[in-house]
């Protein structure tokens, strides 16, 4: 197994994260997009979009972090990170996909550089709009999980789930833009819990081969 | 089951095509977020985000439209809009993740109006705000579909897919919102086998009981 990743790309926090806890081995191959790696011809091969993360299995090319999730939950299915349920399966992949389609793709990189590079818009404005878009988002997520009877010492229960891998990589994303997480101390509650597990440690930002040693 | 959604949300258009290619009946309830229904108390009850569409069976309240759809996968097997495959199943879902994360986020209509009211952009940078992004994901979806031995006549395979339960709806969104679709041909040719089908006939927001007579 082999995963294309960045050690800052949340998308690519949270595969390392669902490998971790599936306990798969898998061989780190860092694309560094600060020096546009991923925008290279060898890596279009990879990934026509130019993405990241990309994980490949065998001979296998898989691509969009939840089709990953899902892919790893369907072949390798233990530990499973969704539980047995048709409805708390649908309660767990809601919450993953907050972050999922609400957040990260308003605050990712290549949004960020249009709205700065091609409209013309401040830093600060930029800054701004991140905050509002993840403002909203973590109050939703804070309303589902301090209301349903569902959460446990992670977003669903007692073991992580998909909900957990999207939720700890978009804080980590929302702090480095300097939004105010104090409003959420459920989600809160919950990282601290994630962060916890050597599981989530190894897959941190910090701790990956290409991240900056200072 | 119920479906709270109205005509033109692109992400109650997705649902209805799922719930109308498994042969589920459903209850249409409208809530036009263009009346402000979606935030009113009644509606925030049922989805506390205020966001369409949630679907309601029986105890269970579904949001999120990818979320609801595989709900219906699980509980209603037949008729699959998934292959049986996990590899075949992760190339519909990153197809289905193109629109649902890459496109339809980040022009939805509230993210629009926050650009507008907030930023300050004027009509013609909004429009082409939409058309970026609509660009960028119709071609990565025209490059992965174009190029694949597992495109047929639908996007995977000859079934029509989760995939194709995305793609339409975010094709007639990029066309409200004035996007250029005409050099996408393979999403054009799935558009069209699609839409000839009566599931995807129904779920067309043209043909929902709350469209206003004058559209």
């Amino acid at each position: 197994m082999k995963l294309y990743s960045f050690y800052i790309s949340s998308a690519a926090y949270r595969a390392r994260i669902a490998l971790n806890l599936k306990g798969i081995a898998y061989e780190y191959i860092p694309i560094n997009m600060f020096a546009e790696e991923h925008l290279t011809p060898e890596y279009y091969e990879i990934h026509p979009q130019g993405l990241v993360p990309v994980l490949v299995d065998g001979g296998r090319t898989i691509n969009q972090t939840l089709a990953i999730m899902e892919y790893l939950e369907e072949v390798y299915p233990e530990p499973s990170l969704l539980p047995a349920d048709p409805a708390e399966r649908a309660r767990v992949r809601a919450l993953a996909l907050i972050p999922d389609c609400e957040m990260h793709p308003i605050n990712n990189r290549r949004v960020r550089d249009y709205i700065t590079k091609d409209l013309g818009i401040s830093h600060e404005s930029m800054i701004e709009w991140i905050g509002h878009w993840n403002a909203i988002g973590f109050a939703a997520l804070e309303a589902f999980l301090s209301e349903g009877q569902h959460t446990g010492v992670f977003c669903h229960g007692d073991r992580p789930t998909l909900a957990d891998v999207f939720l700890v990589p978009q804080l980590d994303a929302a702090r480095r833009f300097e939004t105010d997480l104090t409003p959420y101390p459920t989600v809160l509650r919950i990282e601290e819990s994630c962060l916890e597990l050597p599981e989530f440690q190894a897959a941190m930002p910090i701790n990956q081969p290409d991240a900056p040693h200072e | 089951m119920k479906l709270y959604n109205t005509f033109i949300s692109s992400a109650s258009y997705r649902v209805r095509i799922a719930l109308n290619l498994k042969g589920i009946a459903y209850e249409y309830v409208s809530v036009n977020p263009l009346k402000g229904e979606n935030l009113e108390p009644e509606y925030l009850s049922v989805n506390p985000q205020g966001l369409i569409p949630t679907l309601v069976d029986g105890d269970n309240r579904l949001v999120q439209s990818l979320a609801i759809i595989e709900y219906l996968e699980e509980i209603h097997p037949a008729m699959p809009l998934l292959p049986l495959d996990p590899l075949g199943r992760a190339r519909v879902r990153a197809l289905a993740l193109v629109p649902a994360c890459e496109m339809h986020p980040i022009y939805t209509p509230r993210v629009r109006q926050h650009l507008s009211n907030e930023l300050g952009l004027d009509q013609e940078t909004s429009t082409a705000w939409g058309g970026h992004w609509n660009g960028m994901g119709f071609s990565a979806l025209e490059a992965l579909l174009q190029d694949s031995p597992h495109t047929g006549a639908f996007c995977h395979g000859n079934q029509p897919t989760l995939a194709d339960a995305c793609l339409v709806p975010q094709l007639f969104v990029a066309r409200l919102v004035k996007s250029d679709v005409s050099q996408y041909s393979t999403l054009l040719r799935i558009e069209e086998a699609c839409l000839a089908l009566p599931e995807f006939e129904a779920a067309h927001p043209d043909n929902q009981p709350d469209k206003p007579a004058d559209r």
